[in-house]
């Protein structure tokens, strides 16, 4: 029922957006891909390649494992107890890792987990002399459960908490026991879940930067992504991190491939409005069990992020602050990190007009439908070509001489096109539902054009659009990776800022950057939710 | 099994509950009253999810206040979801006579019996998805039969079926109380069902028994305002 203008419109959007996605994305493979048959006297696959595929793989499997072994127990006891006083901010605490910067969580992990950490001056002091060591494979499956566990948690707690509240009431009644309650009713529900959130968290594991580069270390506990980096900027060598890059492509594509199998993402999905009775919970031994869970794994998230907090108050704030270099940072990320985020949302708002425009002519040939479903195929196929990876072939295309002048709006674009399949699946479910609320009243009324916009989409469309945006410039705004490509002496972002203070062992410096970041972070966050109208916000 | 609420008293988010009645056994109770005014709440006392603050409750003079809910005399069919969907109706019922499902052939005979005797003769392996919504309130019926508890509390049970379902599901329930003299506590919102199906009637407002008397009495009240409100829900005969 839109007119016939907004639906060629719509339809022009979407397609130039994805035709600008697939062009980037194109133009870096292609320039990987010409780099490497030109220089065919690099092997794809030599033993050191191979190495760190192998460990790759390794630890986005364990990782992932993990990650879940964790989750399952601790989503059975938050659900077994649904009112205790703190379980919201458990529960919103267990959000913070998806927004927090990971360089930010690293710093808090190596200062609870570290050498000279809380937890081995815990154990000195205790009379063991046996260290944690946080560096290598150990060092990295702990962060990267640290940023992951709480997301599979949220992921399973939602699946409990759909089930009818009914079940909890009859099976107290039946006297099953909370054994046979898992097996029968709990475990069934989130079974259905677990490949879905393992295959995310795989994804996210096989593709993580930011960890490997301050954890690993040595051709023993490197990544793809790291080992591009390092074959770019200290190596030398163009060749290899071409070879790299093109298994590193192969890797996503093989991973998406077996995701697609499993199929289903996996969803929060709505819940009950009111928490459900749980009998079963309430028994002591119950209790005990899920305290001895819930308290332990709150700890082990909140500790790295106190010690961000303590040891960013702890540094010389002050001068950090009046530092011209901070400024400049400051300056230099924003600036990239504001336009990334505009650039995913109008990237996802386009699309998802699009898919709409699409979708919403009825009657009309299959061709359309066909059409609007490949727009999200083709919109989730970015994900095959990692950050690092477009980088290095975009690192290629621009070459030494010009890097400079490109790298701010490279880094910009790479890093929009990074947040865009996240700020599609916030925009497309709300622009699908508010178009259809909408679009029969605004046809008969004749709203159309700019009018409707002010009048229509801007209002109903506000808070998940800020959302996004503010989600897209965060993430900007954190990432590490693509500007360790591209960054210089000339482009110095906060994050770059903060990790050449911790190789250069400033580690006061970095404590108060990390600091300042993570506030900049949770700033845009803020604002991004505080828009919400009341009876949004009064549902926990 | 008589029920007995010695001024059993509750509050829970501001609001107090007192009750003080005896629920007569052998019989089917109604319990009405608009939402809010402590049906569901009353239940929960007595089959155990909710503890009083004060009160006892008392199974024929044995005190049960401190009980869990599995080791009370009552059986429960709520409006909905009696069922776990995934779960074929065999064990389902199953649930009820062993809780962990060691299942020896005397009891799935029990399982099948109980089944054929709520209409549901031959449906073993099937998915609750797969039945209607009358079916799944039989099959729910089946599994409070082979639990034989003395007392049985029913929350809306018919709520969610159409008219002629939910007489032809009254018949059953009537049926099954007769033959087995279980204790009936029903909760409903429609002054049909308590004329049709209850002997005596308990009627809350915020959370207080307003009244507590046999159904002839309850369905000739002109007053308090509330049950005329109720009763004059009543469809035209």
């Amino acid at each position: 029922m839109l007119t016939r203008g907004e639906t060629i419109r719509a339809i022009a959007g979407g397609v130039s957006s994805l035709a600008g996605i697939a062009l980037f994305a194109a133009a870096g493979v292609a320039a990987l891909l010409a780099t490497g048959l030109s220089q065919a006297a690099s092997p794809l696959l030599d033993p050191y390649i191979l190495g760190v595929l192998r460990f790759t793989l390794l630890q986005a499997v364990l990782s992932s494992a993990l990650s879940v072994a964790v989750a399952v127990p601790l989503a059975r006891a938050m659900a077994r107890q649904p009112r205790f006083p703190g379980r919201i901010w458990i529960l919103r605490l267990m959000g913070v890792p998806l927004g927090l910067p990971v360089i930010i969580g690293a710093l808090g992990l190596i200062a609870v987990w570290g050498q000279h950490g809380w937890v081995n001056r815990l154990l000195v002091a205790l009379g063991l002399d046996q260290p944690v060591s946080i560096y290598g494979l150990t060092g990295i499956l702990l962060a990267h459960v640290f940023f992951n566990f709480p997301l599979a948690t949220r992921l399973l707690l939602a699946s409990l908490e759909r089930l009818p509240g009914e079940y909890w009431l009859i099976a107290s009644n039946l006297g099953m026991k909370p054994r046979t309650l898992f097996r029968l009713v709990e475990w069934p529900a989130m079974r259905s879940q677990i490949p879905a959130i393992a295959g995310l968290i795989l994804m996210l594991a096989a593709t993580s930067f930011t960890l490997v580069l301050l954890l690993g270390g040595g051709p023993a506990a490197t990544t793809l992504e790291v080992a591009i980096y390092q074959a770019l900027r200290f190596d030398f060598d163009p060749p290899r991190a071409v070879a790299l890059a093109l298994i590193q492509i192969g890797m996503t594509a093989l991973i998406l491939i077996v995701l697609q199998f499993f199929g289903g993402a996996a969803s929060e999905g709505a819940t009950l409005g009111r928490p459900p009775e749980r009998p079963d919970g309430q028994t002591s031994a119950a209790r005990l069990l899920d305290a001895g869970l819930i308290l332990p794994a709150t700890a082990f998230l909140l500790f790295p992020l106190a010690a961000v907090v303590i040891g960013g108050l702890q540094a010389d704030l002050l001068r950090l602050i009046a530092d011209p270099m901070l400024h400049r940072a400051v300056l230099t990320s924003l600036l990239i990190a504001l336009p990334a985020g505009l650039l995913a949302v109008l990237l996802a708002y386009s699309i998802s007009s699009a898919r709409f425009a699409l979708l919403s002519r009825k009657g009309q040939p299959m061709v359309f439908e066909r059409m609007a479903n490949l727009t999200s195929a083709l919109a989730s196929l970015i994900l095959l070509v990692p950050p690092t990876v477009l980088g290095t072939g975009w690192f290629l295309i621009a070459g030494p001489a010009n890097m400079d002048r490109l790298a701010p709006f490279l880094i910009a674009g790479i890093n929009g096109l990074m947040a865009f399949p996240f700020v599609l699946r916030v925009i497309d479910p709300a622009l699908t539902s508010h178009r259809e609320r909408t679009l029969r009243l605004c046809a008969s009324l004749g709203i159309t054009g700019l009018n409707r916009w002010r009048q229509v989409d801007w209002p109903g469309l506000k808070t998940p659009l800020l959302t996004a945006f503010t989600f897209a410039a965060a993430l900007s705004l954190g990432d590490l990776g693509v500007v360790a490509l591209f960054g210089s002496d000339q482009l110095v972002t906060l994050p770059w800022l903060l990790y050449s203070r911790m190789g250069s062992y400033r580690t006061d410096d970095a404590a108060g950057l990390a600091l300042i970041l993570g506030l900049l972070c949770l700033f845009l966050m803020v604002l991004g939710t505080a828009s919400r109208t009341p009876t949004e916000r009064a549902s926990p | 099994m008589d029920i007995r609420l010695q001024k059993v008293e509750l509050s829970r988010a501001g609001k107090a509950f007192c009750f003080d009645t005896l629920i007569r056994g052998g019989m089917i109770t109604a319990l009405a009253g608009a939402s809010g005014s402590g049906k569901s709440t009353l239940m929960s006392l007595i089959a155990g999810f909710d503890r009083p603050q004060n009160g006892h409750i008392l199974f024929d003079g044995i005190d049960f206040t401190r009980a869990h809910p599995s080791e009370r005399p009552v059986s429960l069919v709520f409006q909905e979801n009696n069922l776990f969907a995934h779960l074929d109706l065999r064990t389902n019922i199953g649930l009820g006579i062993r809780p962990d499902l060691r299942l020896g052939t005397a009891e799935k005979a029990a399982v099948s019996h109980a089944l054929e005797r709520t209409g549901l003769g031959g449906f073993e392996n099937r998915l609750p998805g797969t039945l209607s919504g009358g079916e799944r309130q039989r099959a729910a019926f089946a599994r409070a039969l082979v639990r034989k508890r003395p007392c049985l509390l029913l929350d809306e049970p018919f709520a969610a079926l159409d008219p002629a379902l939910r007489i032809e599901m009254g018949r059953l329930l009537l049926d099954l109380q007769q033959e087995t003299g279980v204790t009936v506590l029903l909760v409903t919102h429609l002054p049909d069902d308590v004329e049709r199906l209850a002997s005596e009637v308990i009627f809350l407002k915020d959370g207080e028994i307003l009244a507590d008397e046999t159904t002839g009495a309850f369905l000739a009240r002109q007053e308090p305002q509330e049950i005329r409100n109720f009763l004059g829900n009543r469809p035209p005969r």
